[in-house]
């Protein structure tokens, strides 16, 4: 039977204000489904306020293999981050 | 009227202990990894309202016995539990429509229980209330699915509404206890559920595409104590720690 059911990933939020978050994945055979599976699977044990389910085929993913081109360019650029001012003492939070 | 009370509240509370304990069963064997939780889930929740009844029974009885010892310690006849809830998970389809039929009844007895008298009673069904919206909202959508779903599904589903349904009028039947305290106020007046009742299911099967069987014959006997041969089994799986080695706890 699972192996007729397409996969599912499952993005939980856990507080109002906060963003949905990837949860994980599970089988079903259709959305609402999915949902219901979400909550008995990944709220169980209180973890959220709102979900939301995609099915896995509709994500597109960057690919491993192209890492190098994609991600190692920013390894060197610190100066991206912004560290590098002198902060007010009065400005709280940054 | 306290011995009626006791009487009462095991009636509600071997419902939910029984099922639970069937969908226990189902723990690491569900059709599929989801189902199964699911199907656990439910489990627990009914375990988690056993206990508030238990609690109260132990409080009201007022003598040396834990909820513990009223859920695991009682001998078969004095399980009060409705024949539908103690039938076994032959397969997926007779699980669903075993909840199914189940779950109809649950939810609108505790909508009316929350109007009861006696003020524990009702804040405990006021949290059972949402908690068995859900079972019912999963327990039907299957009945859809599986009526819906391939031949084969359709007719598993049938089979188990038709197998089950002798059980369902024993949902409307009234013990002495029932009706002292249907008078003073506390209990629901489950002969008052039973159109509203039928008329829900039959929706439900006519959206599943499925038939309502025209049986007229319905076993009783449960709330009574007079069980079907699966009790018997059901009780020395749930007794068998309790009574191997006594007042162990872990």
């Amino acid at each position: 039977m699972k192996k007729n059911w397409p996969l599912w990933e499952v993005f939980v939020r856990s507080k109002n204000g906060l963003e949905h978050r990837h949860f994980g994945s599970l089988h079903a055979a259709d959305a609402e489904m999915a949902l219901e599976n979400a909550r008995d699977v990944y709220t169980r044990r209180n973890e959220g306020v709102s979900i939301w389910v995609a099915e896995s085929k509709n994500i597109t993913a960057s690919n491993p293999l192209n890492n190098g081109e994609l991600f190692e360019p920013a390894q060197d650029k610190v100066y991206r981050h912004p560290t590098f001012y002198d902060l007010p003492d009065d400005i709280k939070h940054m | 009227m306290k011995n009626n009370l006791y009487n009462y509240i095991l009636g509600i509370a071997d419902n939910s202990l029984i099922l639970g304990q069937r969908l226990g069963q189902l723990c690491g064997h569900g059709p599929s990894l989801e189902t199964d939780i699911a199907c656990t889930n439910i489990s627990l929740d009914l375990f988690g309202q056993v206990r508030s009844y238990f609690q109260y029974a132990a409080k009201i009885a007022g003598d040396q016995r834990t909820e513990d010892d009223i859920a695991m310690l009682r001998k078969e006849r004095d399980y009060k539990n409705v024949l539908l809830v103690e039938q076994p998970n032959t397969n997926f389809a007779f699980t669903i429509g075993r909840q199914f039929l189940f779950d109809v009844y649950h939810l609108a007895f505790l909508t009316e229980l929350q109007n009861s008298n006696d003020f524990t009673l009702s804040v405990i069904a006021k949290k059972c209330v949402k908690e068995v919206s859900y079972h019912l909202r999963f327990s039907s959508d299957w009945v859809k699915r599986l009526g819906n779903g391939t031949s084969v599904s359709k007719e598993k589903m049938q089979e188990a509404i038709n197998g089950l349904w002798t059980y369902t009028d024993e949902l409307f039947y009234q013990t002495n206890a029932d009706k002292e305290m249907v008078f003073e106020g506390v209990g629901v007046d489950v002969t008052k559920l039973k159109n509203n009742y039928y008329s829900r299911i039959n929706e439900i099967l006519l959206e599943a595409t499925l038939e309502i069987p025209e049986s007229k014959w319905f076993q009783t006997g449960g709330k009574e104590g007079v069980h079907t041969e699966h009790l018997g089994y059901l009780l020395s799986d749930l007794q068998y720690m309790q009574r191997t080695y006594p007042n162990m706890e872990w």
